[in-house]
């Protein structure tokens, strides 16, 4: 019994040594992902699209990070308060941080980049800005927000992709898009640039500086130029690539990669984000003007089908306005869901009178032209005739724009809270042609308006959640947009690379905690 | 000599002229523009963005003096700049130069060598078992899309087989040098070049044929053929030679348009050449990506057509060029 007891101990003590080495970082080893589109620049101030972001992350940082819960975590501030009364915010630095080309980040950087750079490059961070009355520096480690009023939101915009810092030492008193600098991005973050061979791939190399002890884990980081999504999975299959971004490949090689030997996958990583997607429906003119048309709409599409055949079975049924993952997400919405008798009913109702409505899909690939074909075929169904009209991208943009469609799809980020990523959406004071990330449909409904506006200024989230969900009863009601799916978009990786995703951006700002069990 | 080659530079310059006015109207004339693009992959824009975007890239203007803004800087060799790619399009093009330039004509001897060859060889044994695999097998890879065949030869020798780099211009991340990046770059080039000369192997591959069928049925072969002269010499001097002038009006077309890169190729097999630059720039609408491409992918069909027909005289003296 004893011996029993001994070998059980020993066996015990072996697993658990095994577990705690498989769960010690290992330093060294070369990540190579994949990158597409190419990213038009690496200066994180100055472009925020999505590949800009995934590269740029790991060299530009922000004050905070976020969890899966959206909460704030530290990063180039180490602590934070919040007065009670809403109006002040103060932020500690962290001791030791260096710019990547040796220069000391102070809380002078963080006003330069908030007060002068940002404010003049950054179109989405600007209007957040609008609410910030002053910001001082009193000293080097210190900076300290005054708003004008109470702004719920705040705290979220702290995020690398919303809030890069700049070294003012660099831009200041320079033409900030022409500064000969942004081909040679310096941040604070724990990688650096290294090389750019644009249409093969972009290499980031480990900060020796980063003031956090050990890290980052990884050497290098190749961030490799694929621009056919075939050729991705091809390359993924052959082992030159470890990391496959969410939407690097098209949704029907998702199974067949996952199931690989050695490969695992997550849906982690886009709670900040919170793609959502919809069909813009043009209430500027035509039957969509009809609540009834919309509502037939709404309810002649069978989401649930677009989920499992086209999108894998991944991401949600959207309920309404809000993700279920951006906060004050109201579950008890009016009913929206797949009814084709219930459609037929609403288009008795309508004006619809058989005219053909044109459809405009999102120019991203395979997967939207499918779910296009999908929703014509539904919409047929209940007697609604579509026309596809096929565009790319620039077409795309000019016909939302100029509010040149009946319906069309789209999908836009929520950054974690309604008065970030939402509003903007069905506010009526949105409304403008020439910009397809307005409120598009023209949707126009006081009681939304003013509950928007409130919502966003109340310092207490429980006055916030009450007001956003009026928000979202009433316009789940009156159907502005048809609301199809929380997209996710799985991000795909050898399974000896550990934790690529540890934040609410996902691979966006991982590679800092990133490591190769190799 | 000197005169027809004058006459017909002089002739260029105007036509390049006409090319540049037209391509910036067409390219205007389509929807969109590069600045809503940009602001569209941020994903948010206000009117301030996107008007200082505008600005930027001088789209505020009107339409006449973007054209001549244009124009004066052509006239001054001065492609412009790539505001979304903040770099000058000249370096552009010049970077992405050597990649296209290895893949275009490494394809095009492989076209021409390989075409010309099965060519003669099928026009000798005409009617045969052996004339009927040649033109099949070239037809096919003639008939078969670009792409597919592409992304076949990728899955057969890179998933299936293992032999061959299925992507990319080299090994990222080996640092290889001299002898062994030469031959590292060698390796990624043979599917890329083959898939895309085997698609015109087939054109010369026709072309070569019909032509020595048809001139072996003239007179002067039957002249030679009744003075005693050997087979592979009246094949070689006399038949071959005179039926190559269609094959080099064809080859100075292609060759024209090597600077051009092929999108299609450079795209499924991520080789970093200007074909792929030019397709990613009409995406964007960056104007002066497009015209500067279209620039000199069309000065270089002028210059290869003048070549051609400095050739014609050569393969066949009886041609005099005048201007």
């Amino acid at each position: 019994m004893k011996t029993f007891r001994l070998l059980t101990t020993v066996a015990a003590l072996a697993l658990a040594s095994a577990v705690a080495a498989q769960d010690t970082p290992k330093s060294g080893g070369t990540l190579n992902a994949v990158i597409q589109p190419e990213p038009p620049s690496l200066m994180l101030g100055l472009v925020q699209n999505g590949p800009t972001q995934m590269v740029a992350g790991q060299i530009y940082e922000s004050l905070l990070r976020y969890d899966k819960d959206l909460n704030p975590m530290p990063s180039l501030a180490k602590e934070w308060t919040k007065s009670e009364d809403g109006i002040t915010y103060t932020f500690t630095l962290q001791d030791g941080v260096l710019w990547h080309d040796g220069t000391p980040f102070t809380s002078a950087d963080v006003l330069f980049s908030v007060d002068v750079f940002l404010r003049e490059t950054h179109a989405r961070l600007r209007a957040s800005l609008e609410q910030v009355a002053s910001i001082e520096t009193p000293d080097d480690k210190t900076v300290v927000f005054t708003l004008k009023q109470p702004f719920g939101p705040f705290l979220g915009i702290f995020e690398a992709g919303t809030m890069p810092m700049i070294p003012k030492h660099i831009y200041e008193g320079t033409d900030f898009a022409n500064n000969p600098a942004n081909n040679t991005p310096i941040g604070t973050g724990p990688f650096k640039f290294e090389e750019w061979q644009r249409g093969s791939y972009i290499h980031l190399v480990k900060n020796d500086d980063y003031y956090m002890a050990g890290k980052p884990y990884l050497d290098e980081i190749y961030y490799q130029v694929i621009p056919d999504a075939a050729s991705r999975a091809v390359a993924f299959e052959t082992g030159k690539i470890d990391l496959l971004p969410g939407g690097s490949v098209e949704n029907f090689d998702v199974p067949r990669l996952t199931a690989m030997d050695n490969v695992c996958s997550t849906d982690a990583g886009w709670e900040f984000f919170g793609p959502h997607s919809w069909m813009w429906l043009n209430m500027h003119e035509g039957p969509m003007m009809d609540k009834n048309l919309r509502k037939a709409v709404m309810h002649g599409l069978d989401r649930e089908f677009a989920r499992d055949a086209l999108w894998n079975g991944t991401g949600k049924v959207a309920k309404g306005p809000v993700s279920s993952v951006t906060r004050f997400f109201e579950t008890d919405t009016p009913d929206i869901t797949f009814d084709p008798e219930k459609a037929k009913e609403f288009l008795a109702a309508s004006v619809y009178n058989g005219e053909t409505l044109r459809l405009l899909p999102l120019p991203y690939g395979e997967t939207w032209q499918r779910w296009a074909e999908a929703t014509r075929q539904n919409l047929a169904d209940i007697g609604i005739t579509v026309e596809i009209v096929a565009t790319d991208v620039a077409g795309w943009n000019q016909k939302v724009a100029d509010w040149d469609f009946d319906m069309a799809f789209t999908y836009l980020y929520q950054y974690g809270d309604p008065a970030l990523g939402v509003s903007r959406t069905y506010v009526s004071t949105n409304i403008a042609k020439g910009s397809p990330w307005n409120n598009v449909s023209g949707y126009v409904n006081e009681e939304v308006d003013t509950l928007f506006a409130d919502a966003a200024i109340q310092a207490n989230d429980a006055d916030r959640q009450s007001l956003y969900t009026q928000a979202q009863n009433i316009i789940v009601d009156d159907v502005p947009v048809a609301w199809m799916l929380e997209l996710a978009f799985p991000t795909i990786y050898r399974c000896d690379l550990m934790n690529p995703v540890s934040t609410a951006i996902g691979v966006n700002d991982g590679m800092r905690d990133a490591w190769l069990d190799r | 000599m000197f005169g027809f080659i004058a006459a017909r530079l002089v002739t260029a310059v105007f036509i390049l002229l006409g090319i540049v006015v037209l391509n910036f109207i067409l390219i205007h004339a389509a929807p969109g523009d590069p600045a809503a693009v940009m602001a569209g992959e941020a994903g948010a824009a206000d009117e301030k963005f996107l008007a200082d975007l505008r600005t930027q890239f001088g789209l505020d203007q009107p339409f006449t003096v973007q054209l001549w803004n244009y124009v004066s800087g052509v006239i001054q060799l001065d492609l412009g700049f790539s505001y979304r790619q903040q770099m000058p399009v000249a370096q552009l093009i010049w970077d992405r130069l050597p990649a296209t330039l290895l893949l275009t004509s490494t394809a095009f001897v492989i076209s021409i060598v390989i075409g010309v060859i099965a060519g003669v060889l099928a026009a000798q044994m005409q009617g045969t078992w052996w004339d009927t695999v040649i033109s099949t097998v070239a037809l096919l890879f003639y008939a078969t899309p670009l792409f597919w065949v592409a992304l076949m030869a990728s899955l057969v020798f890179s998933v299936f087989l293992g032999w061959l780099p299925g992507f990319g211009y080299e090994t990222i991340g080996a640092n290889y040098t001299g002898l062994a990046r030469v031959l590292d770059i060698g390796t990624h080039l043979i599917l890329p070049a083959s898939t895309l000369g085997l698609f015109f192997t087939a054109i010369y591959m026709r072309m070569t044929r019909a032509s020595m069928l048809e001139v072996s049925r003239l007179d002067f072969v039957k002249t030679a053929r009744a003075k005693g002269l050997r087979s592979s010499v009246i094949q070689r001097r006399h038949i071959l030679r005179n039926a190559l002038l269609p094959v080099i009006t064809l080859a100075g077309l292609q060759a024209g348009q090597i600077v051009g890169g092929a999108v299609l190729t450079e795209t499924v097999f991520a080789w970093p050449g200007i074909g792929r630059l030019m397709f990613e720039a009409i995406n964007q609408r960056d104007y002066n990506v497009i015209l500067g491409v279209f620039f000199i992918s069309a000065a270089m069909v002028l210059l290869f057509n003048l070549i051609t027909d400095l050739l014609y005289g050569v393969v066949d003296p009886r041609i005099r060029l005048t201007s």
